[in-house]
C-alpha cells in the first residue's frame, strides 16, 4: 500500500534493493576500469571489438567461440568478463528482494502475495537459469 | 539570458550535434568497407556511446520518458552495434536506472509494492517470452517492429492524456480481493489521497503484450506501464509514474537475464550506456526541480519520431 501507511514489505523491499544496487553499480564500475586498463587481459582484444560489435549476437558466438549461458563464469579472470559479476549481480537483486519479503507476507498471512511473491522468484530463477535458450536468425 | 536557459540550450545543441555525429558515424561504418570500419579507433565507439547517453539521460528526465525507449532506437539506428547488443544494452540501462530509483520511491511510499507485484508477475513472465522471440528474429523484423513501436509511443505521448487523480467509483472484485489500494500524501497540498483501483483484469491482461514487448525490443515499458496504472486502473498518476519506474526493476530483470544468457550483452557498450545514462539522470533532475520546459518534451518526441522513422526505414532497407 502506497503512502503514509508505510507497510513493512515494502520497507524491507527497499532496504535490500538500496544495498544491492549500490554494490551492483560499484562493482560494475570497479571490474570496467580493470577492463579498461587491461589489468586482466580481454577475452576479445579491445582492437578487435568492431569487427564483432555488428555481428549479430548467433554470429558472434560463433565468432568467438563463446558459449552461452553461464560459461561465462569460468572466463571470469578476462578483463571483459568480469564485469559479468556485476551485470549478474544487479540483475540478481531483484530475485533476493522478493525472497526476503515472503516470510514477512506469510506471517501476516497475506497467502495472496506471499504465493505470487513465490512465483516470481521461480520465474526470475527460471530467467537466470540459462535453461531457456533462443534460437537462431 | 538566465543560467537554467543557458544550459538547456545547450543541452539541446549538444545532444543535436552528438546524435548526428554518431549518426554521421554509424552510416559511414555501416556502409564502409573493413578498412573503414578499422579506420575508426575502437574507443571512440564507447566514449560517444556515453557522452550520446549522458545528454539521453538528461533528456529523458526532462522528457519524462525512461532511458530505454530513448537508447534503443537512437543507439540501434545511429551507431554500429548490431540491434541485438542494443536491446541487451537497452534493457540492462533501464534496469540500472529503475534499481537505482527503486528503494527511494518505495520508502517515500510513492510507489505501491502491492500494486506492483501481481502485475509485475505477469509482466517479467512474458517479458521472458518476449525476449526470446526478440532474439530469435532477424534483425530487419527487429527493426521494422521497433521503428512501429516508437512510432506508437509518438503516438501515446502526442494523444495520451493523463488524470492526477483518477475517480474511481468502485474497487474491482480482484482487487479488493489482492487489497490493493493506498493512501498518499500529495506534496503540494500537503492532502492525503486515497485511491483504489478498477479493471484489474483487463490491466493484467494488458500487461502480456508489454511483458512481451519489453523483452522484445529492450526498450523498458515505463510508456506502456504508466497508461495502463493511470488511465486503465485508476491508479494517481504520481502512483502510476512511480509504481511504473520500480516495475521496470522487475520486468526488466527477467528480460535482461535472457540476453545476458544468450551472450547479447557486450561490456564495452553496456557500462559506458549506465554509467552515462545515470550521470544524465543525475543533471536533468537538478535542471527539472528548477524548470520544467514543454519545448524539451516536444524535442524527445521529434528524437523518437526520427529514430522510429530510422528503425522502419533500415528494417525495410530503404535507409541502410
Amino acid at each position: 500500500m502506497a503512502g503514509k501507511t508505510k507497510v513493512t514489505e515494502q520497507l524491507a523491499y527497499a532496504t535490500i534493493l538500496d544495498k544491492g544496487m549500490k554494490v551492483g553499480l560499484l562493482m560494475l564500475i570497479i571490474s570496467f576500469i580493470i577492463y579498461l586498463t587491461g589489468i586482466l587481459t580481454p577475452y576479445i582484444p579491445v582492437n578487435d571489438l568492431p569487427k564483432y560489435w555488428g555481428m549479430s549476437v548467433h554470429k558472434y558466438l560463433e565468432a568467438t567461440g563463446i558459449h552461452p549461458g553461464w560459461t561465462w563464469l569460468g572466463l571470469v579472470g578476462k578483463g571483459d568478463f568480469l564485469n559479468f559479476i556485476g551485470i549478474a549481480f544487479l540483475a540478481g537483486v531483484t530475485a533476493v528482494c522478493y525472497i526476503r519479503i515472503i516470510p514477512i507476507l506469510f506471517r501476516k498471512k497475506d497467502m495472496a502475495f506471499g504465493i505470487i511473491a513465490i512465483l516470481e522468484v521461480i520465474v526470475l530463477v527460471l530467467a537466470a537459469s540459462g535453461i531457456l535458450k533462443s534460437g537462431g536468425h | 539570458m538566465s543560467r537554467n536557459r543557458f544550459i538547456l540550450v545547450t543541452t539541446v545543441l549538444v545532444s543535436l550535434v552528438l546524435i548526428f555525429f554518431g549518426f554521421a558515424l554509424g552510416t559511414e561504418q555501416a556502409a564502409g568497407t573493413a578498412a573503414q570500419a578499422s579506420a575508426i579507433p575502437w574507443w571512440v565507439w564507447p566514449l560517444a556511446l556515453f557522452v550520446v547517453t549522458f545528454v539521453l539521460g538528461i533528456l529523458a528526465v526532462l522528457g519524462g520518458v525512461g532511458g530505454g525507449v530513448l537508447f534503443v532506437p537512437i543507439i540501434g539506428g545511429f551507431f554500429p552495434f548490431h540491434i541485438d547488443f542494443v536491446r541487451g544494452a537497452g534493457l540492462l540501462v533501464a534496469l540500472a536506472g529503475a534499481l537505482a530509483a527503486g528503494p527511494g520511491l518505495l520508502k517515500s511510499g510513492m510507489a505501491c509494492l502491492r500494486l506492483a507485484i501481481p502485475v509485475a508477475l505477469i509482466a517479467s513472465a512474458c517479458a521472458i517470452v518476449g525476449a526470446m522471440i526478440g532474439l530469435a528474429l532477424p534483425a530487419n523484423v527487429i527493426n521494422i517492429a521497433l521503428g512501429g513501436t516508437i512510432l506508437g509511443i509518438v503516438a501515446i505521448m502526442l494523444i495520451a492524456k493523463k488524470s492526477e487523480y483518477p475517480d474511481v467509483k468502485k474497487a474491482d472484485a480482484l482487487s479488493q480481493a489482492l487489497n490493493i489500494h493506498g493512501i498518499y500524501c500529495e506534496a503540494s497540498t500537503g492532502k492525503d489521497i486515497d485511491w483504489k483501483i478498477h479493471r484489474t483484469p483487463q490491466a493484467l491482461a494488458t500487461f502480456i503484450l508489454i511483458g512481451v514487448m519489453a523483452g522484445m525490443f529492450g526498450l523498458g515499458a515505463g510508456w506502456a506501464n504508466v497508461p495502463v496504472l493511470n488511465l486503465m486502473m485508476g491508479a494517481p498518476l504520481k502512483v502510476s509514474v512511480a509504481t511504473s519506474k520500480f516495475l521496470l526493476s522487475v520486468t526488466d530483470t527477467s528480460a535482461a537475464w535472457i540476453y545476458v544468457n544468450n551472450g547479447a550483452v557486450l561490456p564495452m557498450m553496456v557500462v559506458p550506456s549506465i554509467i552515462g545514462i545515470m550521470f544524465g539522470s543525475i543533471i536533468g533532475v537538478k535542471i527539472l526541480a528548477k524548470t520544467k520546459p514543454a519545448a524539451i518534451r516536444y524535442m524527445v518526441i521529434a528524437l523518437l519520431l526520427f529514430a522510429g522513422l530510422r528503425a522502419l526505414l533500415k528494417g525495410l532497407a530503404i535507409w541502410k
